[in-house]
């Protein structure tokens, strides 16, 4: 009996013989599995980041906005979140005090705004807030302090800021007790965020400055949000369990504030985190797969060349496979030594697939600032499926090969 | 060694029944060198076939050493092929991707030869026919007669009970011819059994015994005084 190494010899020797074809009949595995690894990790990257961006908002979050994904009004089409605002503090002033097991309530207010310190001019969001709204969303201070209540109802000019914002206006310098420009109105600073990190949908949750509702409202963002109206409420549930009773609380204590009757459509959206999660997720998960399974057919078609390559070979080594078994090749050897010859090619194509699918994920993280994750699994189902197309595709010009006549195949010219 | 009887063998060729073989009865003892001489289609391919394994008759028996090859299945006939048998074609067939060496290692191969001792073997081998200098040619850096020499070390790699040769001479010129059955006799002359399908005169005046076909039967099997 044939020794396995020396199979595996025939296989190499048949594919060094001819780099330049043996190189071009794997560029399609190569290619097929790249692209299913780099969709792949793309897909688990933006999975990776959806849900960290989520879940950075804060934890048993239910979040309120005005109208959203309500049907349109007026004929209109349907509207943007916050442009028909039908929350005002008083809301968020019942919730508090009506709902049962609200650890925080926290309106919000939020614009985009030119800061300017010491001449240096830098482009942020800013939210006006009430103090609750550092337990909602899970924030913390690094430096100074947080408004107080007082000082949020008064509509003082005090500002805390997120470390993204001190590293671009006070480089050098303590930004306790300076001065910066909001727009045009001057805010202290009073305090420093304690940095969450670069998370959130390509958004850095440091960059940001919050100031008191009142204030930023009416000096700020008052052309855009009229009164005592607010873009979103956020409702920080006791804890896990509590949160399906807390938006269904919520939900009728609004309900009922806006006096809509039985039948009629909310004109706010009460959602909890988990569900924007599930939801979030399952979009990128269907795109994912969507973009894996295309990648996938071009696996196929790396397949389909082997096969045709495969094909091409054993006509054209009639003769070799003739004399192999004149001299004692059983037809299993001739099988095994052309679709091992198949696997060996689509294997090396896989792995270097796979390297270029990983260098590329990394590459398009790096130069995109796309998210990219690698997935563990990776590897193996990489390898695994290229074995699989060698066999599959290889498997049937082996046997075309081990059918031949041995006469026949060595009197062929 | 070879007991050959009522062997029938018929080919169909476009919608015409041939008889290749029309009830041949052979023997051949050990030692022997024969010549089979015909014109083409008389059916001496066609019997070397059927003696060398690579193919089975319709009817009759065939006991190579008291075995029956002609109840064989694929992989026996492949072992038989193997380790009984060494041929030699008139068109040489080395495999071009490799070296001399590694073209006589190969039936060795298939029968799971160490691979040190199939190299010794190999180059003892190439020796043997005087090829000791070129073992890491490749077959078209090699002469007609250099490349067929390789074919016998080849054939004769795995120690066979019998060389079979299809026309050998048969793209050699005068005088690598007469090398070759020189070669033969001397083989032939250490005991290998020798059977050379030819249809030339000249080749086949050297064997011992001549047997001529003519279409499908032995018409003439004729020893040598000598």
């Amino acid at each position: 009996m044939i020794k396995r190494a020396d199979l595996a010899g025939f296989a190499i020797g048949a594919i060094i013989a001819h780099p330049m074809r043996s190189a071009l009949t794997a560029l399609g595995v190569v290619i097929g599995v790249a692209a299913v690894v780099m969709m792949t990790s793309i897909g688990l990257g933006a999975q990776q980041r959806v849900t960290s961006a989520i879940s950075g908002l804060g934890s048993n979050l239910i979040v309120v906005m005005p109208n959203f994904g309500g049907p349109p009004s007026g004929g209109l089409a349907r509207q943007a979140a916050g442009s028909a605002l039908t929350l005002t503090d008083d809301d968020a002033t019942a919730i508090a005090a009506q709902v049962q097991g609200v650890a925080a309530v926290a309106p919000s207010v939020r614009g985009q705004v030119q800061v300017v310190a010491e001449g240096t001019n830098w482009n942020t969001r800013i939210e006006g807030v009430t103090p609750p709204y550092l337990v909602a969303r899970d924030l913390s201070m690094a430096e100074g302090r947080m408004f107080d209540d007082a000082e949020a109802r008064q509509g003082k000019k005090v500002a805390v800021i997120g470390k993204t914002v001190v590293d671009q206006l006070f480089p050098s310098t303590d930004p306790l007790g300076q001065r910066i420009r909001v727009g045009d109105v001057p805010f202290e600073v009073i305090g420093v965020l304690a940095s969450k990190g670069q998370s959130g949908i390509g958004q850095d949750q440091d960059d940001i400055v919050l100031g008191p509702l009142e204030a930023v409202r009416s000096r700020i963002v008052g052309r855009r949000v009229k009164g005592n109206n607010v873009q979103s409420i956020y409702v920080k549930a006791a804890d896990a369990d509590q949160l399906d009773t807390v938006q269904e609380d919520v939900t009728n204590l609004l309900r009922d504030r806006h006096h809509l009757r039985e039948g009629e459509d909310n004109d706010f959206s009460v959602q909890n985190l988990a569900s924007i999660l599930a939801a979030s997720q399952a979009t990128v998960q269907t795109f994912t797969i969507l973009l894996a399974a295309v990648a996938a057919v071009s696996l196929v078609v790396g397949g389909v060349g082997i096969m045709n390559i495969m094909l091409v070979a054993v006509t054209e080594r009639t003769r070799e496979i003739g004399l192999r078994m004149a001299v004692g090749a059983r037809r299993t050897d001739v099988l095994y030594q052309f679709a091992l010859e198949a696997v060996t090619l689509s294997l090396a194509g896989g792995i270097l697939g796979l390297l270029l699918g990983i260098g590329g994920g990394l590459l398009m993280a790096k130069v995109g600032g796309w998210p990219v994750a690698i997935a563990s699994w990776a590897a193996p189902v990489a390898l695994g499926f290229s074995v699989l197309v060698g066999l599959g595709f290889g498997a049937y010009p082996a046997w075309r090969a081990a059918q031949l006549d041995p006469i026949e195949a060595l009197r062929r010219e | 060694m070879i007991d050959i009887s009522g062997l029938r063998k018929t080919y169909l060729m476009g919608e015409e029944l041939v008889a290749a073989l029309d009830g041949v009865d052979l023997h051949i003892e050990r030692g022997e060198h024969l010549a089979v001489v015909g014109p083409s289609g008389s059916g001496k391919s066609t019997l070397m076939n059927i003696v060398g394994g690579l193919d089975r008759p319709d009817e009759g028996t065939y006991l190579f050493e008291g075995e029956p090859v002609a109840d064989f299945d694929d992989d026996e006939l492949a072992d038989f092929r193997n380790r009984r048998i060494g041929f030699v074609f008139q068109s040489f067939q080395l495999l071009p991707r490799l070296t001399a060496l590694q073209n006589v290692e190969l039936p060795m191969i298939y029968c799971g030869v160490d691979k040190e001792e199939r190299r010794a073997r190999a180059a003892a081998m190439l020796e043997r026919v005087g090829l000791g200098s070129r073992v890491g040619h490749r077959p078209n850096q090699l002469s007609g007669g250099q490349q067929q020499r390789v074919a016998i070390a080849r054939a004769l790699s795995n120690n066979p009970d019998l060389l079979l040769a299809d026309e050998p001479t048969g793209a050699l010129d005068t005088a690598t011819t007469i090398e070759m059955l020189k070669l033969f006799e001397d083989l032939n002359a250490e005991g290998l059994t020798l059977i050379v399908v030819t249809h030339e005169q000249e080749v086949a005046e050297r064997a011992k015994r001549r047997v001529s076909f003519r279409d499908g039967r032995i018409v003439s099997d004729e020893r040598s005084a000598a």
